[in-house]
């Protein structure tokens, strides 16, 4: 059991650090607050779901096309909310409030268009990928089916979910430390006024980076029908406040901090599920309150929150 | 005539009026409480919004408390409820004063934790395990004390002491102390505004409004879910209620609630996903283009908004 908690919870927790990565890119640029996160989370989940519903599309190749697409909704997005919210007096607090209406439009629409009927994609859907791809490595054809770590059995789904969000979270270490948008990205994130001093076009940054937020939360979502359970329009609110979790204990503005909150979100998570079920839903918002009462800044927090 | 009388006669007199009169003239009584549980709720979130800046997200947190504060009195100690109602306002003081470490955050920060906050309490209370106090998710029956015609008075009273106590907090020292702190906590401290004790009173004033709209309204309705007092909409509601009235002015908050409110009894009872999303989009509206609500708008026309 506590060998079975401590591997689930790394793989649940590679997934919670993907859903917060998104959520904390956007942060980190813009220092503002996007309350829509859960929301383009489910847009993406019901992007991967008619995609498989309709052409019979397995995720995998979904996880690019709902990057793809959110992250080009994302630019226009960012032109045309963020530059005036960023001249008003309180950007900060005015963002939270503005993404949530965005939020509650989202979720209106999906629901006017959807219904509000629970919906999932069949959990052997990403069992093949990872079978196709095993196959691969071992040279011969191998079965669908749960996947064996260490003597315990767990859904081949999450191992999927799991390793697809390190490989996504490895992408985005990439991109910040590796290209050069990613250089100016970065010196966005430090130091807001010297960027613009610098003559570094810190709107044509942010935007990429809005874009990219988006784009991991939609490519979140088409996991979130194996990892979260089945979908509806009304699910971001909840995913929201979990990523929040996700990197408040991580650290917020700090990408790479995402990652360890997620795994010690995720852990503790299974932790509670194998031991304390009933009390398990209690965890995020407990976590959430001491972190932040303890420790303002994060567990990788340099130094005391500004804001 | 100071303003403060005048803004007792023009306003609260009216409110107090209409809707002491209105039951003997419109037979829907449901619906003018639950006008009145609005009016206190996004009255009692303006004192601590609108006076001093920060947004309590989970503020439904506080009327969950009062309602199951005043539900536990009723249904272990059999109390009567006008003895109880007091114990639920206390309940969501109590809760505040578990909070006020949350202070130490700011802004979206403090919305956040303030938030999870309230869904803990929402988890705790209708946790299955506890069963036995709270009656779990299977919801409470107040079947014993149910009398609608008290309990609509006690929500008069309870929205026009609301009222009275923004009247207040409008024409003193005390409120002008936190417009100072919410503009620029450092310079209103060094006038000599004690900041952290002056934001400590205004949040408990706040919870305790919304605790003794909580008890008043468990009483009204008599059953009820844990879903229903925690759910997040009172609190949504409340806020967009007090940004479309403009935030920190007395008739704002009763404007947007009259309004807004109205408009949702229209449209939003029979298709709630069209009126989430007006007022979704309402929301963005405002935050772009009149971020300090209707009662700005009166103001850039030079008429003095109470």
């Amino acid at each position: 059991m506590f060998t079975y908690s401590l591997l689930a919870g790394l793989l649940f927790g590679l997934y919670f650090s993907l859903i917060g990565l998104g959520l904390n890119l956007v942060f980190g640029v813009m220092r503002i607050v996007n309350l829509a996160h859960g929301d383009f989370l489910m847009l993406g989940a019901f992007l991967a779901f008619w995609l498989f519903t309709l052409f019979a599309l397995n995720p995998v190749p979904a996880i690019v096309i709902a990057f793809l697409v959110f992250a080009s909704v994302g630019l226009p997005l960012y032109y045309l909310l963020v530059p005036r919210l960023l001249r008003a007096k309180d950007p900060e607090m005015l963002s939270f409030i503005l993404f949530f209406g965005l939020s509650q439009v989202i979720e209106a629409v999906t629901t006017i268009a959807f219904g509000t009927s629970e919906r999932s994609i069949p959990g052997d859907q990403l069992g093949h990928a990872v079978a196709a791809v095993a196959g691969f490595f071992a040279g011969h054809k191998v079965d669908t089916g749960p996947v064996e770590l260490l003597g315990q059995t767990f859904p081949a789904s999450w191992v999927a979910s799991g390793v697809a969000s390190g490989c996504a979270v490895l992408l985005v270490y990439v991109y910040l430390y590796r290209t050069r948008l990613g250089y100016l990205t970065r010196a966005v994130m430090d130091n807001r006024e010297e960027a613009i001093a610098t003559g570094i076009n810190v709107h044509r940054v942010s935007a990429v980076a809005f874009g990219i937020g988006l784009g991991l939360a939609a490519a979140a979502g088409v996991f979130a029908p194996f990892m979260l359970g089945s979908i509806t329009p009304a699910m971001g609110g909840e995913v929201t406040v979990t990523a929040f979790a996700v990197i408040v204990i991580g650290s917020l503005g700090n990408p790479l901090g995402t990652v360890l909150g997620g795994i010690v979100y995720g852990i503790s998570y299974m932790f509670m599920q194998s031991y304390y079920s009933s009390w398990a839903n209690l965890l995020p918002y407990v976590l959430l309150i001491a972190i932040l009462l303890v420790r303002p800044s994060g567990l990788l927090g340099r130094r005391v929150r500004r804001a | 005539m100071p303003r403060i009388v005048r803004h007792v006669l023009l306003i609260l007199l009216p409110v107090v009026a209409a809707f002491a009169i209105l039951p003997s003239v419109y037979g829907n009584q449901l619906l003018l409480f639950n006008f009145m549980i609005f009016m206190t709720l996004t009255q009692g979130l303006n004192i601590i919004y609108g006076f001093t800046g920060y947004l309590p997200f989970g503020y439904v947190g506080f009327f969950g408390a009062g309602a199951y504060g005043f539900s536990l009195m009723v249904i272990h100690l059999h109390a009567p409820p006008l003895i109880a109602l007091p114990v639920g306002g206390g309940a969501a003081v109590a809760l505040a004063v578990l909070l006020t470490p949350l202070f130490r955050l700011s802004g979206a920060y403090f919305s956040i934790a303030n938030l999870a906050a309230a869904l803990a309490v929402f988890q705790v209370v209708s946790n299955p395990n506890l069963e036995s106090i709270t009656k779990g998710p299977y919801g409470i029956s107040l079947s014993g004390v149910f009398d609608p015609t008290l309990a609509y008075g006690t929500a008069l009273a309870v929205l026009a002491a609301t009222i009275g106590l923004v009247i207040y907090l409008r024409n003193s020292h005390f409120g002008m102390a936190l417009k100072a702190i919410r503009e620029d906590p450092i310079s209103a401290g060094m006038a000599g505004i004690n900041v952290v004790r002056e934001r400590v009173i205004a949040w408990l004033l706040s919870a305790l409004v919304a605790g003794l709209a909580g008890g008043v309204f468990a009483w009204y309705v008599s059953v009820f879910y844990p879903e229903t007092v925690f759910s997040v909409e009172f609190t949504i509601f409340a806020i967009v209620f007090a940004l479309f009235g403009g935030n920190a002015t007395v008739i704002g908050p009763i404007l947007g609630v009259i309004i807004l409110y109205g408009i949702y009894n229209a449209v939003g009872i029979s298709t709630p996903q069209y009126f989430q999303l007006l007022y979704g989009a309402l929301i963005m509206g405002l935050v772009m283009f009149l971020p300090n609500g209707l009662a700005s708008l009166l103001q850039r026309w030079g008429i003095d908004v109470p």
